[in-house]
């Protein structure tokens, strides 16, 4: 008799599959969700069906407008061969778009889980350990003081040179990018970890675990990680978001990875110029930028409210 | 309020010792040198000369007192001196900047109000947007303006101001010609043609920098009406009979400002940086410009004071935020 009940009833159900249910329900997460794996794609396994190369240069075929440009302007330049049409020295668009979007997504995925590691691993330490706990939270507002953008470019500008002749032009800048953001946006995550674990270590579960001698390392690892992951994985998206804005603001600003090197904002930056003739060159790339970003903010706003026990089962 | 007041401003002092230590040895430890730009036909001898003029044949620990020295004694006294013709410098060395040979501070001076007026500006009007979208958006919460709202704050959030500052630049300088896009600092407004055209060439940098202002503060007004509405104090207002303008506007946003003005207050500082990025895009030479250039021009002394000037201004900001909310919320007390 008992057996046909638990037969009726539904099938267990884990965590993540209740948060993705809740996820579901939030259009505008899912349509992020949806245009992030399709930029992700479009920049990973686009190179391989678009097979133009990013950097050729054809300069019988410079200066050709997208293809749409036709519709309005019977007389304006246009070719199938680059349906984004092609810059002033006749590179295609669309190949650099796939290109500095490989760069653009791979910098802002290291430099956020650089900032996640090191962010989680002091406020972890802060929350936990009391004998830390001032001197390391002092520490993060004594960083959250500094003025982060300018410190950025001077960081840029000033160790260029020896990390590119140490490991090469791309991967020096690539290091040297994914640090500084890594190193100057881990404060918030490290504030709000420590919070949540100092909250959790006066529970019940966590007291039992001490009273069977549980060690510190264990402690974290099995009985606090787990449970401070929503908070870290909503700072994951705010990071993710911010480390793309940040890195295509260094490249606007000429402080960024080398020229010939195409990132989002390298290709804006370097369309500005003749931004008046050729306005979709600029537009490309800023719709780039700012879709990921836009689409990143939705799933982080989606994540909070699947994540937030209360809201969830409603 | 007075002790916590006092205690903030004694502990505001180490706070900022610590980042000037900070900015002074990240630009004393990287190996950019400031000679580099010099023509490599002057011969080792003078180009050694040239780096003790510029006084850097001292140890960081003889330069780091004196560059503080002068930053807190000196530039201030000249202050004195210039505003009540008093002596007090005496002659003392001022910081000088490596390019242009001048003190820092005068070139500072010089850049200062073309990127306060446009910053300043862009504030109060990003926050004069922001408030009544934020009030709207709480008292008629999942409406279609919430919605739009939301979805608005979330375009500032993700937009970047070197994408946003070039569509307005390409929608209304390039297609409609409506705007310049170019700011022009030399402009000086003396009739009410000048003013309308200082007006023109302000509106596009100012919206751009409003828009990430409004994005922020409207989210916060927004969530603290929606705290407040809530409260049993605001079903007694409403139970006695009040009109439901006198709920909202006095009640319930009388309440929910404490909360947004801090953080208005702590979103000043920031706002400076995002001016670095917006004065590239419209040409503006203000403040974000002259770092720029001192830092392609490996001018330390320069891109050292205006980085530690912003560090002064977070820390300040931060110190007001706190005081306001004691201030402002008598159920908090620090003391």
């Amino acid at each position: 008799m008992t057996d046909n009940t638990l037969e009726l009833t539904e099938k267990p159900r884990s965590q993540w599959l209740d948060v993705w249910d809740q996820f579901k329900t939030h259009k505008g997460a899912v349509l992020g969700l949806g245009f992030l794996i399709f930029i992700t794609l479009f920049c990973t396994i686009g190179p391989l069906i678009w097979d133009v190369d990013a950097g050729k240069l054809n300069i019988r075929n410079k200066d050709l407008r997208p293809i749409y440009m036709g519709l309005f302007d019977s007389s304006a330049k246009v070719s199938w061969g680059s349906p984004m049409g092609t810059d002033n020295l006749g590179r295609d668009i669309m190949a650099n778009i796939m290109q500095g979007g490989r760069i653009s997504l791979a910098v802002g995925w290291t430099a956020m889980i650089l900032a996640l590691v090191i962010g989680t691993t002091v406020g972890v330490t802060a929350g936990y350990f009391k004998r830390l706990d001032g001197l390391l939270m002092r520490f993060t507002d004594l960083v959250l003081a500094l003025p982060l953008l300018p410190l950025l470019l001077v960081m840029m500008l000033l160790f260029r040179d020896p990390l590119r002749s140490a490991f090469g032009p791309e991967q020096g800048i690539f290091i040297l990018i994914v640090t500084g953001i890594g190193i100057t946006s881990w404060m918030q995550t490290a504030r709000i970890v420590r919070g949540d674990v100092m909250a959790l270590k006066e529970r019940e579960f966590v007291l039992a675990a001490r009273s069977i001698g549980t060690p510190a390392r264990r402690m974290i690892t099995r009985h606090l990680l787990p449970n401070v992951m929503s908070p870290i994985m909503v700072s994951a998206t705010l990071g993710l978001a911010t480390a793309i804005i940040t890195e295509s603001a260094l490249s606007f600003l000429g402080l960024g990875f080398p020229s010939d090197f195409p990132t989002w904002g390298k290709i804006l930056f370097d369309s500005v110029d003749r931004m008046t003739s050729f306005p979709e060159r600029v537009i490309w790339p800023g719709l780039a930028i700012s879709l990921t970003v836009l689409s990143v903010n939705y799933i982080g706003d989606g994540l909070r409210d699947a994540l937030d026990p209360r809201i969830r089962g409603l | 309020m007075l002790t916590f007041t006092i205690r903030r401003l004694l502990l505001s002092i180490p706070t900022l010792l610590f980042i000037a230590f900070v900015i002074f040895m990240l630009l004393e430890l990287a190996p950019g040198d400031p000679m580099s730009q010099m023509p490599l036909t002057i011969p080792p001898e003078v180009k050694e000369k040239m780096r003790l003029a510029l006084g850097l044949g001292e140890p960081w620990w003889v330069r780091f007192p004196l560059w503080l020295r002068q930053f807190f004694i000196v530039e201030p006294q000249y202050w004195i001196d210039a505003v009540f013709g008093t002596n007090f410098a005496d002659g003392a060395q001022r910081i000088i900047s490596f390019q242009s040979r001048s003190p820092v501070f005068d070139t500072i001076a010089q850049r200062l109000p073309q990127t306060l007026w446009v910053v300043g500006m862009s504030y109060i009007v990003g926050v004069l947007i922001a408030l009544p979208i934020g009030i709207i958006s709480a008292y008629k919460q999942y409406s279609v303006f919430d919605q739009t709202g939301t979805f608005v704050s979330m375009i500032g959030f993700s937009v970047p101001p070197f994408f946003s500052g070039v569509l307005l630049i390409v929608i209304f300088s390039v297609q409609l010609k409506w705007l310049p896009s170019i700011y022009d600092t030399t402009h000086v407004v003396t009739s009410w043609d000048s003013f309308v055209f200082q007006l023109r060439q302000m509106i596009m940098p100012v919206m751009v920098l409003a828009l990430q202002t409004t994005a922020q503060v409207s989210r916060y007004m927004r969530a603290s009406m929606l705290d407040n509405l809530s409260q049993d104090y605001v079903r007694t207002a409403r139970a006695k009979g009040l009109s439901e303008s006198t709920v909202v506007m006095k009640h319930v946003l009388r309440n929910s400002m404490i909360p947004v003005v801090t953080v208005i207050a702590l979103g000043i500082p920031s706002i400076f940086g995002g001016a670095i990025i917006t004065e590239q895009i419209f040409k503006v030479n203000g403040l974000g410009q002259l770092l720029i250039i001192a830092l392609q021009g490996n001018d330390i002394p320069m891109v050292m004071t205006i980085t530690f000037l912003l560090a002064v201004l977070i820390v300040v900001m931060n110190l007001i935020a706190d005081i306001l909310y004691g201030v402002l919320d008598p159920r908090i007390r620090y003391d």
